[in-house]
């Protein structure tokens, strides 16, 4: 089974061609297939898992040629190891439970089996990325999920703010995407490979250092900016959630954004070759997590706030990872690469199922917005119940999934007390805008009366779901409790082995973070004890940045795109007067100039032809004389032609002889026909 | 041989010179029987003067005649109908084999 991972992607694939080409019309059986190849990838999955547990992490590589040149050869393979059984996992898992969301979600859609084939597109290509051993085929597979996420947010694009959106993830990515190209090529360029070990055995032997190697860590990195929603190309991810919701569970919370995570992870050795990449990108995450989470403190709409704190949490992870660059550049193995994996695949069960249970309670009131929700514990008890398990985990509580992973980033920022300072922050800041988030949908009195009536427990197919992420939420975190001697870290880190061993300091200063932000939260929002109004209202430049998302929008609005429209308005000013004139001006001359050239057509031109056919007429004319009708004539000019090709051949002028001869004849034959014109020719005798 | 050929060449030169100077059809079809055998002597004497072990010459000149013969009957054919339409067989009167 393990040798024949490569075929895990394949299974989605078949599916999306099996439900465009053929049961498209069959709405139940679209989703059908579509589950059941999901289920057998996740069989598949854990085939490979088991394999790769039995090999101790031992990784595995196949490949074929694809494109072959002289400067480089381009492959397909895979490349198994324990990151990868991981992720082939993470996405299954997530994949499965959102299709199956999916059937009481997009209940009654009119587009349902495109919806399933696009998920299944999807699935394909994030599957194909997980597997790729080469940089080559991760930036198809790259675009490929670009693709289908920018299908999937637009998907319901009779909503002009959807296929807005839709078109701001796909821009904004491409931005990012650049600059990957960009990265791939300086790889070209100056290691002449893109497979993920021939690269990093020449950064490892020195053959690309300084410099360019900072240059081509950077510029990937860039991808996964644009991909993971960093800062400063942040700004799409909010916005991607006018998508169905569960949509933004798998793509935009659990997979898609994780991606650029992972080619961070999976490329660690070429970014941790330069000290000054790693520092970018550390620094990066830093502060996408940071401004993230101050944003997500003071957002209405429940998707926003999961939304920014994904986009908060992503930046946990990349500044985890490249923290770990920095701290190998000084010689020494911290937690980051663990942490980040570690985190990576903990947030991807607890954000997918916060996720889904955000999907829950809009399908229950019709509303993104807060203000019109709360109470709704007494009506959707299993969604509430996950939900909290979902947010106790993000927020850090023992012994849930998140506890474990974000300790381990906290202790990855050991040795950079402004790092450890910030995170403890974010840390907090966490907890407290999870629980307001928790308080305000959930607990005290409902606030819209009308819709808090009308809400219901959704369906089995998605409070089953919840309950299988819940599940995930809580002990996925276990596979690398501290006490395990870390098995989760030796497993996808076959390096050098990080032994941490706990870290008991640590986990009391981060639970008490995370209580006090609960606890802030439920003084404000549940008991009321403290106004949030007060706070807004004291704070308001800092709850006006926070509200307003920092003013990004606005600020990328004045200045890239009014002065893009700016620019455009002038080039179409001078499109419409001078370019268009001077089109015009042409035109106009060609017309006049056409008019003189049709004079000399009509005089010149026609003159020449009808004067050659005039004189041909003319001569005609004459001519025709020679045939007189007269039997015996005729038999004269045969005679003396007969005549003239006999002298011709003895004495050779019988030409001229002839030719004399047939202008005399034609001359005499006129002579006769004018003479003889007084004489009536026989009329035919018709009754004869 | 050459009082053969000029024979011939005589024959020949009264048929053409009937055939262009008479006015009545049936006149220009005798010249034109005598053209033939001009042409016919000539066949049999080059057979006889210059292959005399072969037949080809003599052997022609009997198709000749024959074909003679026919070209005489379209011939008077031809003379007949002009006179059935014409009331006249002058061919300075028939000038239709014109433009």
């Amino acid at each position: 089974m393990l040798e024949h991972a490569y075929f895990i992607p394949f299974y989605p694939l078949i599916a999306f061609i099996v439900i465009v080409f053929f049961t498209r019309w069959k709405e139940k059986l679209s989703a059908g297939i579509a589950i059941s190849m999901i289920i057998m990838a996740f069989v598949h999955s854990v085939f490979v898992l088991i394999a790769m547990l039995g090999r101790h992490g031992q990784p595995l590589e196949m490949s074929m040629p694809f494109l072959e040149h002289p400067t480089i050869t381009l492959e397909l393979g895979m490349w198994i190891d324990g990151l990868t059984a991981v992720m082939l996992m993470v996405v299954t898992i997530v994949s499965g439970c959102v299709h199956v969301y999916s059937l009481g979600y997009m209940h009654n859609d009119p587009r349902w089996s495109r919806y399933f084939s696009y998920l299944c597109l999807f699935t394909f290509s994030m599957l194909g990325l997980v597997i790729a051993n080469n940089f080559f085929m991760i930036f198809i597979f790259w675009e490929l999920v670009g693709l289908t996420s920018y299908l999937l947010i637009g998907f319901w694009f009779e909503k002009k703010s959807a296929s807005d959106a839709g078109k701001k993830a796909f821009i904004t990515t491409r931005i990012g995407d650049l600059g990957f190209i960009v990265g791939l090529l300086i790889l070209t360029f100056y290691v002449g490979t893109l497979n993920y070990q021939e690269v990093f055995a020449k950064v490892n032997s020195g053959a690309l250092s300084g410099g360019l190697l900072a240059a081509a860590g950077i510029f990937i990195f860039c991808g996964a900016v644009g991909k993971s929603a960093q800062f400063p190309l942040h700004v799409w991810l909010p916005d991607a959630m006018e998508g169905p919701t569960p949509v933004s569970a798998l793509i935009h919370a659990a997979t898609m954004v994780a991606a650029g995570v992972y080619l961070v992870a999976r490329g660690m050795t070429l970014f941790a070759g330069s000290e000054t990449a790693s520092m970018v990108i550390a620094v990066i995450g830093l502060i996408t997590s940071f401004m993230a989470a101050t944003i997500a403190l003071t957002q209405n709409d429940i998707k926003r706030v999961l939304a920014y704190s994904t986009v908060s949490q992503l930046g946990y992870m990349i500044m985890a990872l490249g923290l770990y660059g920095v701290d190998l550049a000084h010689g020494h193995h911290s937690a980051g690469y663990v942490a980040g994996t570690f985190h990576l695949m903990t947030h991807a069960f607890f954000k997918a199922l916060l996720f889904l249970g955000a999907g829950s309670v809009i399908h229950a009131v019709h509303t993104n917005d807060i203000n019109f929700m709360g109470g709704l514990s007494r009506k959707m008890k299993t969604t509430t119940i996950t939900f909290f398990i979902a947010s106790l985990s993000i927020a850090g509580i023992f012994p849930l999934s998140g506890f474990w992973s974000k300790d381990e980033i906290v202790a990855a920022t050991t040795g950079h007390p402004l790092f450890m300072i910030v995170t403890l922050l974010i840390a907090f800041m966490t907890a407290f805008y999870m629980f307001r988030l928790c308080f305000l949908t959930f607990t005290g009195e409902p606030r819209d009366r009308e819709r808090f009536e009308h809400a219901h427990e959704s369906p089995k197919s998605m409070t089953g779901s919840l309950s299988v992420l819940a599940f995930l939420a809580i002990f996925a975190g276990w596979v690398g409790l501290p006490w395990l001697h870390n098995g989760f870290s030796s497993f996808v880190f076959h390096d050098e082995v990080h032994h941490a061993g706990p870290n008991y300091i640590l986990m009391i200063v981060s639970t008490i973070v995370a209580v006090s932000g609960i606890g802030l939260a439920y003084l404000i929002y549940y008991k009321k004890a403290i106004s949030a109004d007060a706070i807004a209202s004291r704070f308001k430049l800092l709850y006006n940045i926070s509200y307003n998302k920092w003013y990004f929008d606005e600020i990328y609005d004045a200045i890239i795109i009014r002065p893009l429209m700016n620019s455009t308005k002038i080039l179409w000013w001078f499109d419409a007067n001078i370019i268009d004139g001077l089109v015009n001006l042409i035109g106009w001359l060609t017309v006049k100039w056409a008019a003189l050239k049709m004079l000399f057509d009509k005089y010149v031109i026609d003159g020449i032809v009808n004067g050659l056919g005039r004189i041909c007429m003319a001569g005609s004319w004459v001519i025709k004389f020679i045939q007189s009708g007269s039997l015996q004539f005729y038999t004269l000019i045969v005679m003396a032609g007969a005549i003239g090709i006999v002298l011709y051949r003895v004495t050779s002028i019988g030409f001229y002889f002839y030719l004399i001869g047939l202008v005399i004849v034609a001359l005499l034959s006129v002579v006769v026909k004018m003479t003889r014109s007084d004489r009536v020719d026989a009329e035919p005798n018709i009754e004869g | 041989m050459l009082q053969y050929l000029a024979l011939a060449a005589i024959l020949f030169t009264i048929g053409v010179f009937g055939v262009l100077t008479r006015r009545n059809a049936v006149g220009i079809l005798m010249s034109l029987e005598l053209m033939f055998n001009a042409a016919n002597i000539n066949l049999v004497v080059f057979n006889r003067y210059i292959g005399p072990d072969n037949l080809v010459g003599q052997i022609f000149a009997l198709f000749v005649v024959v074909v003679a013969a026919a070209e005489a009957v379209v011939g008077l054919a031809i003379v007949l109908l002009l006179y059935r339409n014409w009331r006249g067989i002058d061919v300075d009167h028939i000038n239709i084999m014109k433009w």
